[in-house]
């Protein structure tokens, strides 16, 4: 900092100017940050160490909330188990679909067009109308899936009624909903130079070949952005499992996670604790630790991300 | 997402006006004053009958305006008083919350307006008394009431040759089983009972009400380890469940069409017998469904038969929440929605609930009653032994505990039952404290 004094005092005068006047133009936007994120994270945060019920003034009681969900809650850990269910399997189910699709659409000569409007449909659907539709198309007695299954034979489950397919038959609605995902992939596809495949090729590189080392490193930072955001909504998956189970009991009264628990996810707990339950500081405890896991997870995909070299990759066989 | 959300409802928590505890008797004051109602109904024909009578309170109070907002959820509701925008009275379909919104002050206390208007508390039934209040506090008055019984399908009783609707518990299992059909490959045709709990009304609260169960001890702990009443429901439940088949009766429920439908499977004669709530008569007309049915009251257990003829009540429920503009005339409209005989028996008949006074009740006015299906309900619910499940300060979470326990029950994985009750007791306890 031995420059400093060098400085003109009217040079300084300027920049401390400058400065004042970028925090100026910024200010609506920190004003607004500092209202609704940081606000709301710490109070957050801070509730998360009382009894809150919302209503009442909030008393501090350590770190019980965080005792009860380790020991007590009764169906914590098959939410948590439900939400790991649905980070594991069903994004990476979404993204290999979406790849799929989008890989097929953006080879089709004929008719490409009416394909992508198709593959892209469903996801113009609203998340609760779209799930409303999809249960009753598996309505294991009325439903036409099963009964289509029938015509080939095959002893359809009950789905949405089944622990055991419920959460498979969520994820078959979410590959039916990949549409803005496949869009993405479709567009990164259609960027990778034609060249490099020209070139893999003269090499010698089979379709798999040109796929793992000419295809994947050019699209990985949308394969990241897929995984990335597929990883948090599925930690945030709420709606369609409510009105899932909602509509396949057919009753208003429907158990939460109906059938068994099976789709009963971490959010959903979150939300019956604080809304249904008035334990609204224990819901503020389940929401930091669904941040962290968040923040966690995000990081290590990055980390991992990082750490992969498409230029190295694309040197090394061929 | 979450985290922001959950943070800013609570943020906005901190702004909730504070509360009175005063009577607000403002009795002499004709100042013409507009207040708001929020009530959950929603369908055109409930939202005119709602309005029908606030047109009588109008007459009554010329000086009071209500303005009515139909199809309003307890969420709102909670985030409106959480932001000091609650309105003057609130309607809401969910007994559940009372216990919150009593001890948690969401909703003022009643209890001195009542005593300043010589309110005549004995004209409302214990059981409906205990359901809208908690913790000494009256933070709620009833607004109708349902209640639960036994709907059977005379024609497929006669073809069973039974002459009348069971009991006890033990006919009900017999005749549920002279009453059931198979299809060819082993599948339920038609089921002479549902007992598969979370199907319909057949929750565990319907239930062990014939055995009179209790699920709160006096200070608010949980009972179900300790009252028999839930073990010998259970058993009784999970015998009938083995007799069908777990698997079976799980296809059968995956594929009974939605309740509230007119494929409802009580409507249509694939279900024989069913426990429900008074509101399905209206709903049988209504769908124009051709079943031959008859009420009764929900069979006793064998070893309870003075329970027989009651039954369980749950109900609407209308407060003044924390925060409002006008808690005088809000006390005079709750007054009237709760205990005039001709606001509640008026809107009774509307809506096809069960009034919530014993005047309304006995009423010459009250249509319902003539007809002898809809009486069945209007008999159990004067029964002095009807009974509720009891309010508690985390919104009735020892339900939801339950529900969780009898799912893993009814599917065979709880070996133990009694250590499974204990280990309710004390889920229900450690949130419970989570409260306090």
């Amino acid at each position: 900092m031995t420059t400093l004094p060098l400085v003109a005092p009217a040079l300084r005068t300027r920049r401390r100017r400058n400065r004042l006047r970028v925090l100026l133009y910024l200010s609506p936007g920190l004003v607004g940050f500092a209202v609704f994120l940081i606000y709301p994270l710490a109070m957050t945060v801070w509730l998360s160490f009382t009894n809150s019920n919302m209503f009442s003034p909030a008393q501090f009681v350590g770190l019980r909330n965080y005792r009860f969900m380790l020991d007590s809650d009764p169906q914590l850990w098959q939410a948590v188990r439900n939400t790991g269910w649905l980070v594991v399997i069903m994004v990476p189910a979404q993204v290999l679909f979406a790849l799929g699709v989008a890989m097929v659409t953006a080879r089709l000569k004929a008719g490409a067009g009416l394909f992508r409007t198709l593959f892209y449909l469903p996801a113009l659907a609203p998340p609760v109308a779209a799930t409303v539709a999809f249960v009753c198309l598996f309505n294991p007695a009325s439903g036409p899936v099963n009964h289509l299954l029938g015509l080939f034979g095959i002893q359809g489950p009950l789905w949405f009624d089944s622990p055991t397919w419920s959460k498979p038959a969520l994820t078959l609605l979410s590959l039916w909903g990949s549409g803005t995902v496949m869009v993405i992939f479709l567009a990164a596809l259609l960027d990778v130079p034609a060249e490099q495949y020209e070139a893999a090729e003269l090499d010698g590189a089979n379709p798999w070949q040109r796929f793992r080392y000419v295809t994947l490193p050019a699209i990985s930072p949308v394969v990241l952005f897929a995984s990335v955001t597929g990883v948090i909504a599925a930690l945030q998956y709420f709606t369609q499992a409510v009105v899932a189970a909602n509509v396949a009991n057919g009753s208003i009264q429907a158990a939460p996670g109906y059938p068994d628990g099976s789709t009963m996810t971490f959010p959903e707990e979150l939300y019956t604790a604080g809304f249904n339950q008035f334990h609204a500081g224990y819901a503020c405890a389940m929401a930091v630790v669904l941040f962290v896991v968040a923040m966690a997870c995000t990081l290590v995909l990055l980390r991992r991300a990082s750490g992969y070299d498409p230029q190295h990759t694309q040197e090394s066989p061929l | 997402m979450t985290l922001v959300a959950a943070g800013v409802l609570v943020a906005t928590a901190c702004s909730a006006g504070g509360g009175t505890t005063q009577a607000n008797t403002g009795a002499n004051d004709t100042t013409p004053v507009t207040i708001t109602f929020w009530h959950g109904f929603s369908s055109p024909h409930e939202i005119a009958s709602v309005d029908a009578v606030l047109a009588k309170f109008h007459q009554k109070y010329p000086y009071i305006t209500v303005k009515s907002v139909p199809g309003q959820t307890d969420d709102k509701v909670n985030q409106a008083i959480r932001g000091g925008t609650a309105p003057d009275v609130d309607a809401s379909f969910n007994a559940n919350n009372v216990g919150g919104w009593c001890s948690s002050g969401a909703f003022e206390d009643l209890t001195a307006d009542i005593a300043a208007d010589h309110v005549d508390m004995s004209q409302i039934p214990k059981a409906v008394q205990s359901y809208t209040a908690f913790g000494g506090k009256r933070c709620t008055m009833p607004w109708l009431a349902d209640t639960f019984g036994l709907y059977y399908n005379k024609k497929l009783f006669a073809a069973a040759g039974i002459t009348s609707p069971p009991k006890t518990m033990t006919e009900l299992a017999a005749d549920a089983k002279k009453l059931t059909t198979f299809n060819a490959d082993g599948s339920i045709k038609t089921a002479g009972f549902m007992p598969y709990l979370g199907a319909y009304q057949m929750l565990t609260e319907h239930l062990v009400t014939s055995w009179g169960g209790s699920w709160l001890k006096a200070d608010g702990t949980s009972n179900v380890g300790a009252d028999p009443a839930f073990a010998a429901a259970m058993t009784w439940q999970k015998n009938l469940v083995d007799w069908f088949g777990e698997a079976k009766l799980a296809k059968f429920k995956a594929g009974m069409p939605d309740e509230f439908s007119a494929q409802n499977s009580f409507e249509t004669g694939n279900l024989a017998m069913m426990v429900d709530g008074e509101w399905r008569t209206a709903f049988i007309k209504n769908d124009k469904s051709t079943v031959d049915y008859a009420t009764a009251p929900m069979p006793a257990a064998d070893t309870k038969p003075q329970l027989y003829g009651s039954g369980y009540v749950g109900g609407n429920v209308i407060g003044i929440p924390r925060g409002a503009k006008h808690p005088d005339a809000a006390w005079k409209l709750v007054k009237f929605l709760t205990t005039d005989t001709d606001a509640v028996t008026s809107l009774a008949d509307a809506i096809g609930n069960v009034p919530t006074t014993l005047a309304a009740l006995d009423s010459p006015s009250l249509t319902l009653s003539k007809d002898p299906q809809f009486a069945t309900f209007l008999e159990v619910f004067k029964n002095p032994l009807t009974s509720t499940t009891p309010a508690s300060a985390d919104g009735g979470a020892y339900l939801t505990n339950y529900g969780l326990f009898a799912t893993k029950w009814q599917t065979g994985q709880i070996a133990d039952l009694q250590a499974g009750l204990k280990a309710v007791d004390k889920q229900n306890n450690a949130a419970l404290s989570l409260g306090q």
